[in-house]
């Protein structure tokens, strides 16, 4: 966990409140508080992105470290299901920009301002995004060799 | 020389190396010899002798391939050298998942082999799919996309499996359709 | 005809779009890259992954938390126990279960012996890709492998198999370290070592490979950083950033060892690092024989029904070094007997970002040196 004074300076600034591994921020501030991390905080370093469908919406957790002071901070953001758009970091990060590939992939979840929104694992003509919950992981894909 | 008994679990090559194995009379003279012998045996025979795999390996089956090439169990003396490119492969041995995104390349890289070509599908991946036979993005075994000669089965097979296949090849292009598995 | 009277015509040829397909001897793997090049260069570089995309992360979701550790040994198949040993740790970490001492040494010690067998497979297919498979870089190839099939060889009376050995468990390991194996693995440490020198000089002593390695594929500080760069890629661009020691696991905060770092950043850099990382391991193979506490190695109850085994809701994030950097476990409990969603951040789907920076203003031969350099495994790129 960060120091107590960058948690309470990301609460006043942005919003943040306290969730597992990290932080949960407004979706709206999102990149103006990855900026802030990145350029005042000291989080240089990408480490990874996760999504996850809980309750019925979507939650986007992006990790970040202070390689120096030795912490990873995980930044959340939660949006609905239908239509959830959250804003892209890979100018910000330039490694967020296959991880978030990755999550719209296999989410479907659109990134606002993403410089490639390609398919990044699967067939760039699949249908569907098999990592949400009303996905059966059997769904055969009509393949033709 | 004496009929040696093969070591526990060292696979053992198949008979019919020798010309007099295949041939159906030899004559041996000072300077020289003559054999005769079948078109198709002496073929067959440069066939197995000689079969050139594909470098193709999709998963950690491939590591185990890249084992079976190395020093300790060497396939080169059974003739088995790697060709880059399909064009000059004779075998393809699949070696790994076969995946949605993967299997078109896979057909591409079959139909681009001349004949005659075989394949070997290698561990249970290729066999069946293994325990991604379920998924989304799978295809449950390499016989959907292209016909298989030879099945090893292991998860990774060992080296003495994955020979003990090349050697159930070679029975098969030298006897055809009379071969024991 | 006379010099002045010879006419130069410049042509300009455009772009070559030269695909470098998922079916190549020298890419780790099924990766695709498209390169353009003009003339020898590479101008640009697209990267095209997912051939061997296998859905770990949603079958993760279907499997009881015992059953998972040896499907996860299938992604970075080249070590494969660093996978279930995050996967196992991540478990631990949600579940608040203590593995024994004993159990967690033998687990560092598998771990340990897969960075260097991983190492010599790096090692080896570097070899094949900077001197080609029918010639010098065979010799390479052919040493590596033999040592590693000695390490096999220990892999196999330890644990039963050769490499996807299963050895972890939530609560400790599985097989038990007996006296006549500590033995070998001692002795087989001390005839590594002693078989260092010959492929280092077979590899970096040979003017053709630094030719090849130095100065090329040059990671800056800010690119390692931003990207997320992990592993013996970022030490090797003067990062000192190692998880065995930023975030201990099992026996690494009793053991003293030495994280290599190189300042340079380029392809021999990062061939150095991994070299000094195979000696460092060696040295904690041989202090865990020699250190190895007594007692139980596996801390639960039998396992009745493996598939009841629950872990409280919560979420944990572990990783472990393997030896691609940093494999991270992210684990999603609701309370029940499977995940609620496992993700896995895998070390060379980080690195391998870096290949659009590295790659032009190189020339083709480069392109083969640094993805060697990288080292990726597509089975962890893709999962």
């Amino acid at each position: 966990m960060p120091a107590p004074e960058i948690v309470e300076a990301l609460r006043v600034r942005f919003g943040a409140e306290p969730a597992p591994l990290g932080v949960s921020l407004p979706a709206a501030s999102l990149l103006a508080a990855m900026r802030a991390l990145r350029d005042t905080y000291g989080y240089r370093s990408y480490v990874t992105a996760t999504a996850l469908e809980r309750d019925g919406r979507f939650e986007v957790a992006h990790a970040v470290r202070d390689v120096e002071m030795n912490d990873t901070l995980f930044v959340r953001v939660r949006v609905q299901r239908d239509g959830a758009e959250i804003d892209s970091l890979a100018f910000v990060y330039a490694g967020a920009e296959w991880h978030e590939r990755e999550i719209l992939d296999l989410f479907g979840i659109a990134f606002r301002g993403h410089p490639d929104p390609r398919r990044i694992l699967l067939p760039d003509e699949y249908v569907g995004h098999p990592l949400r919950k009303d996905f059966a992981i059997e769904t055969p894909w009509g393949y033709r060799p | 020389m004496a009929e040696d008994l093969p070591v526990v679990g060292q696979p053992r090559p198949p008979a019919g190396t020798a010309l007099e194995e295949i041939a159906e009379e030899v004559v041996r003279f000072p300077g020289g010899g003559v054999a005769l012998l079948r078109a198709d045996a002496l073929f067959h025979w440069a066939q197995k002798s000689s079969l050139w795999p594909l470098t193709f390996g999709l998963a950690c089956c491939a590591i185990e391939m890249m084992a079976t090439f190395a020093g300790r169990f060497d396939l080169d003396r059974f003739g088995v050298i790697l060709r880059p490119t399909p064009r000059q492969a004779d075998v393809m041995i699949i070696a790994g998942t076969v995946t949605i995104k993967m299997a078109p390349r896979i057909r591409t890289l079959y139909d681009q082999m001349a004949h005659p070509k075989w394949v070997i599908s290698m561990g249970s991946c290729a066999n069946s799919g293994d325990h991604y036979r379920n998924v989304y993005s799978v295809v449950p075994g390499v016989d959907h996309v292209i016909p298989v000669d030879v099945y090893v089965a292991g998860c990774p097979p060992t080296p003495e499996a994955l020979m003990e296949g090349i050697f159930a090849l070679q029975r098969q292009i030298m006897e055809g359709d009379r071969a024991r598995a | 005809m006379s010099a002045s009277a010879v006419r130069v015509v410049e042509r300009e040829f455009g772009e070559l779009a030269l695909n470098m397909g998922p079916q190549h001897p020298s890419t780790h793997g099924v990766l695709r890259i498209v390169l353009h090049l003009s003339g020898e260069t590479v101008v640009r570089a697209v990267p095209s992954i997912g051939y061997l995309h296998r859905g770990v992360e949603k079958l993760a979701e279907h499997l009881a938390y015992d059953q998972l550790a040896p499907v996860f040994e299938r992604d970075d198949y080249l070590a494969p126990t660093a996978n279930s040993h995050a996967f196992v740790l991540a478990a631990e970490a949600l579940g608040k279960i203590e593995a024994p001492r004993r159990g967690r040494w033998i687990r560092a010690l598998v771990a340990e012996w897969q960075r260097i067998a991983s190492h010599l497979v790096w090692l080896g297919t570097l070899g094949l890709d900077l001197g080609g498979a029918l010639g010098g870089g065979t010799t390479l190839y052919m040493y590596c492998f033999r040592e590693r099939e000695k390490i096999l060889d220990l892999m196999e009376s330890l644990t039963g198999t050769r490499f996807h050995t299963n050895v972890n468990m939530i609560g400790g390991a599985r097989y038990d370290l007996d006296a006549e194996t500590a033995a070998r693995s001692s002795a087989l440490a001390a005839e590594i070592e002693a078989a260092l020198p010959s492929l280092a000089a077979l590899s970096g002593g040979t003017p053709i490979f630094r030719e090849r390695t130095r100065g090329v594929g040059v990671i800056p500080k800010d690119l390692a950083m931003g990207i997320g760069v992990t592993g013996p890629t970022l030490r090797g661009s003067g990062i000192r950033f190692d998880v065995r020691r930023a975030a201990p696991y099992d026996a690494y905060d009793e053991l003293p060892f030495e994280i290599p770092i190189r300042a340079a950043g380029d392809a021999e850099a990062r061939f150095q690092v991994r070299m000094d990382e195979i000696v460092q391991s060696l040295g904690i193979v041989r202090r865990i024989v020699e250190g190895l506490p007594a007692g139980p190695i596996f801390s639960r109850k039998p396992l009745k029904n493996p598939k009841a085994t629950k872990l409280p809701a919560g979420e944990a994030y572990v990783a472990v070094e393997s030896p691609r950097g940093e494999l991270g476990f992210h684990i999603v409990s609701d309370g029940g007997a499977k995940p609620y969603r496992l993700k896995i951040s895998a070390p060379s789907f980080r690195n391998l970002q870096v290949v659009p920076h590295l790659l032009p203003g190189g020339l083709v031969a480069d392109v083969v040196a640094i993805l060697g350099s990288l080292d990726p495994v597509m089975g962890d790129v893709d999962r």
